[in-house]
């Protein structure tokens, strides 16, 4: 190895290795736990306080915009979980009954959970029907 | 109709098989007859997807809802201008444009080199349709955009089913840049193939040169432009439909673009090197490989609902496929090009770490870490569970954490990469280099500080820029000053012959000139400003330097859909400037989805943009939102600007012309000679 390839090579090194740390450092201030509502109720007591994030279908209904902040229901296969959304992005157009979401945010003591952030998917239960007429 | 489409893509797959088989039979054997049929099949199969995808536009636009695509993207008082973009508004149909896409490329390129590289030609045909028969094989028998609609009726005989109408397009479809962006975005995934597949017939061939570079340059570049161009109205899109007020959110699907773009982008800078020097032969090699899969694997990721995405297509059955394929593409081009070691040896070795080359090595390290880092974090969910049985995701602020200091080294680079000489720089020259551009980027930066300017990335990344701009001007100033002095030509035109006589050169700094543009553009994000507030009538939401007053509010009827409006008469500083009327949109079809419509204000220093984001319960209130996001202008501007360039670039060279020695800075003198597209 030469010496002006050796001098590239540390300061490559040099260079990936900030910003590995920089990733790290990154990934510590964003990660978030991705469960299932019924993932979620059964291992609650080790989420508590952390940030997490919670997929389930908002159920029929239970969209309460008259509260502010508003609160809804969602669920996975029976758990339920009620939502409280604290956040300022504006609600998704997907967002509606019978969505797929997600929140993001954590669990507070009075068992509402706080969503800083929600993510909404179009149910595809049309396309679900049609499909299961479909050969 | 859907019989005869179905038919088509049957008969499609049967002819890329046959040319897959020929002609590597024919190259084994050296049957030069053998090969010419598989490229006529090939041909032949193109011809074929062309009938299926027009077949399928013809039922989209008589609304043939038998067909279950039809029945799930269009409805009847669809605008037929949506109803031909719903080829691509949902999963099978959009497998199709793939396909057909891919078929384009593979037959213009099949059809272009019929008289030349004789000897590449059968094992590059071959990898063209290798790739066709898996796409194909996946439009056909796992998302056949042809199915019927069948119901089971009550005696359990399966019997025909018509809907009385469709579900209709996706609304947040339904926007111009959405209905380019697909077939843009798929030119740019699918035209790696090219030269990824010249790529494998040179390994194959044993070519000791880089003649597949240079064959396949034009369509590495136009293929990346297609990609770029298809990533930014991805960004105008959600922009202005989705209505959250930026155009970046770091979601799988858009990474998955990024991605390829990203490797794209390190193949476009290190071929520069081989070319010249020699050097970076297996990286290369390696390049083109990461960036074919990386756009077989964004379409993966779009597909297979592996991330969880919002705008991903509902789960599908073709992940293992993906990744069946993708895996036995990477075993085979990895085993060929270990076989071939002794032919991808450098000519040379790095000289100096001042050197250009070595700044083109620290831009694809570079390109090549960002991509990882992208990589790492869109699968981050999917490798923790597999790992340690726990989903966990990653946000924004891990992308932004690693990327904004990937962004400003590599700004920093295409600013010093032409300062520095070929081989070695003098510490004499970099000093003369540096000095204009480092005193006025200094300016710049002691002058956003003296603002008031404290976010330190943001007067980084604008000193930079000034940095870049200033030495990508000297360049220009110079390259024409020397034209005026030799030949008498005035400015202006100096600069158009100048740039003409090496569209390569000085078409790669037009575009550097769009990248700095661009980054001013991403700047702006560090001062973003938003407010939101629930409006009656009459009253005034005050967010920067502007003022909104609720003057009215209206509920309209269309075909299609029926709005709420809300009218905002703006006032900047207290004087009027515009009314905004930013809108609801309840969509009839299918599942009565709603939209947002921005209205949006856009100037260079900023935009605003406002959001009609619903009525309060007892119906007297309007929410509003409204966002102050300065510089956002110049990200479309730097991207338009980053295409002009790409176009020079890509202008064909004229019959007969022939290039002239250059001296460049420093003090290599070289010839143009190998610049030349």
């Amino acid at each position: 190895m030469n010496g002006s390839r050796l001098k590239f090579v540390l300061g490559g090194v040099v260079i990936v290795g900030a910003l590995v740390w920089l990733g790290f450092v990154g990934y510590q201030e964003s990660k978030a736990y991705y469960v299932t509502v019924e993932e979620f109720s059964a291992m609650q007591g080790e989420l508590y306080g952390k940030t997490v994030k919670v997929a389930g279908d908002i159920v029929e209904g239970s969209i309460d915009r008259s509260r502010t902040p508003m609160e809804f229901v969602i669920s996975t296969r029976g758990k339920s979980l009620r939502v409280r959304y604290v956040g300022t992005d504006v609600i998704p157009d997907t967002f509606k009954d019978g969505s797929q979401a997600v929140v993001e945010g954590s669990v507070t003591p009075d068992g509402v959970f706080q969503a800083r952030h929600v993510e909404a998917k179009c149910a595809s239960k049309y396309e679900a029907e049609y499909e299961q007429r479909g050969k | 109709m859907s019989e005869f489409g179905d038919f088509c893509l049957l008969l499609a797959l049967v002819l890329a098989v046959y040319g897959l088989v020929a002609s590597l039979l024919g190259a084994v054997w050296k049957q030069h007859r053998i090969v010419r049929s598989a490229e006529h099949a090939a041909l032949a199969a193109c011809a074929s997807i062309t009938l299926a995808t027009a077949s399928m536009l013809y039922l989209l636009i008589t609304s043939d809802f038998s067909v279950s695509h039809v029945a799930i993207a269009t409805n009847r008082d669809l605008p037929v201008f949506y109803k031909i973009a719903a080829l691509w508004g949902a999963h099978d149909g959009s497998m199709l444009l793939w396909v057909f896409v891919t078929s384009i490329f593979s037959g213009v390129v099949i059809y272009q080199n019929r008289f030349r590289y004789r000897d590449l030609m059968p094992y590059v045909v071959a990898v063209l349709m290798l790739n066709l028969v898996f796409f194909l094989s996946l439009n056909l028998f796992l998302s056949n955009p042809f199915n019927q609609l069948v119901e089971v009726s009550a005696n359990g005989a399966m019997q025909k089913y018509i809907p009385a109408d469709g579900r209709g397009l996706n609304p947040l479809l339904q926007y111009w840049a959405m209905v380019i962006h697909p077939p843009i975005l798929y030119l740019g995934f699918i035209g790696f193939v090219v030269p990824f597949a010249f790529a494998t017939a040179a390994l194959i061939t044993r070519q000791r040169g880089d003649s597949w570079i240079r064959t396949t340059r034009r369509w590495t570049l136009l293929t990346w432009l297609f990609l770029g161009a298809g990533l930014i109205l991805g960004a105008k899109w959600a922009y202005v439909v989705l209505g959250w007020g930026g155009y970046w959110g770091w979601d799988p699907v858009e990474n998955s673009s990024l991605m390829p773009w990203l490797i794209g982008t390190a193949f476009l800078h290190s071929v520069v090197i081989q070319e010249r020097k020699g050097m970076l032969k297996v990286w290369n090699m390696i390049l083109v490989l990461m960036t074919y899969l990386l756009g077989v694997f964004g379409t993966f990721i779009t597909r297979s609902g592996v991330v969880n995405s919002v705008h991903a297509f509902a789960d599908s059955s073709l992940g293992k496929y993906f990744l069946l394929y993708m895996a036995i593409v990477a075993a085979g081009s990895l085993y060929l090009i270990m076989g071939r070691l002794p032919y991808l040896k450098s000519e040379r070795s790095l000289d100096s770490v001042l050197s250009r080359e070595s700044a083109f090595l620290f831009n694809n390290l570079i390109l090549v870490v960002a991509c990882f880092a992208v990589f790492w974090g869109t699968m981050f969910p999917v490798l923790s569970e597999w790992l340690r049985g726990s989903k966990i995701t990653v946000g924004p602020p891990f992308f932004n954490s690693v990327n904004i200091p990937i962004g400003l080294f590599l700004l920093f680079l295409a600013g010093v990469g032409p300062l520095f000489a070929w081989r070695k720089t003098s510490i004499e020259s970099l000093k003369r280099a540096f000095f204009w551009p480092g005193i006025l980027a200094a300016i710049s930066c002691a002058a956003l500080l003296v603002a008031g300017m404290r976010n330190s990335y943001a007067v980084v990344c604008l000193a930079l820029c000034v940095f870049v701009a200033v030495t990508i001007l000297e360049e220009f100033i110079k390259g024409a000053g020397m034209r005026v002095k030799n030949m008498g030509e005035n400015f202006a035109v100096a600069v158009a012959r100048l740039t003409l006589k090496n569209k390569r050169r000085y078409g790669g700094y037009i575009v550097h000139f769009g990248v700095v543009l661009l980054f001013v553009g991403l700047t702006g994000n560090a001062f973003n400003r938003e407010v939101s507030q629930m409006m009656a009538e009459g009253d005034e939401l005050r967010i920067g330097d502007y003022t909104l007053k609720l003057t009215g509010y209206k509920e309209v009827d269309t075909p299609n859909y029926i709005y709420g409006v809300t009218t905002l008469d703006a006032y900047k500083n207290g004087k009027f400037l515009r009314t905004m009327k930013p809108e609801k949109r309840l969509y009839k079809a299918g599942e009565q989805q709603t939209t947002t419509e921005v209205s949006l204000y856009s100037t260079p220093k900023e935009d605003l943009y406002t959001v009609f984001n619903g009525i309060s319960s007892d119906g007297r209130q309007y929410e509003i939102k409204a966002h102050v996001n300065p510089l956002v202008f110049w990200v479309w501007f730097g991207a338009a600007v980053m295409v002009f360039g790409t176009l020079v670039i890509l202008l064909p060279d004229r019959k007969g012309a022939f290039t002239t020695p250059q001296i460049s800075l420093g003090r290599s003198v070289y010839f143009e000679e190998s610049m030349k597209v």
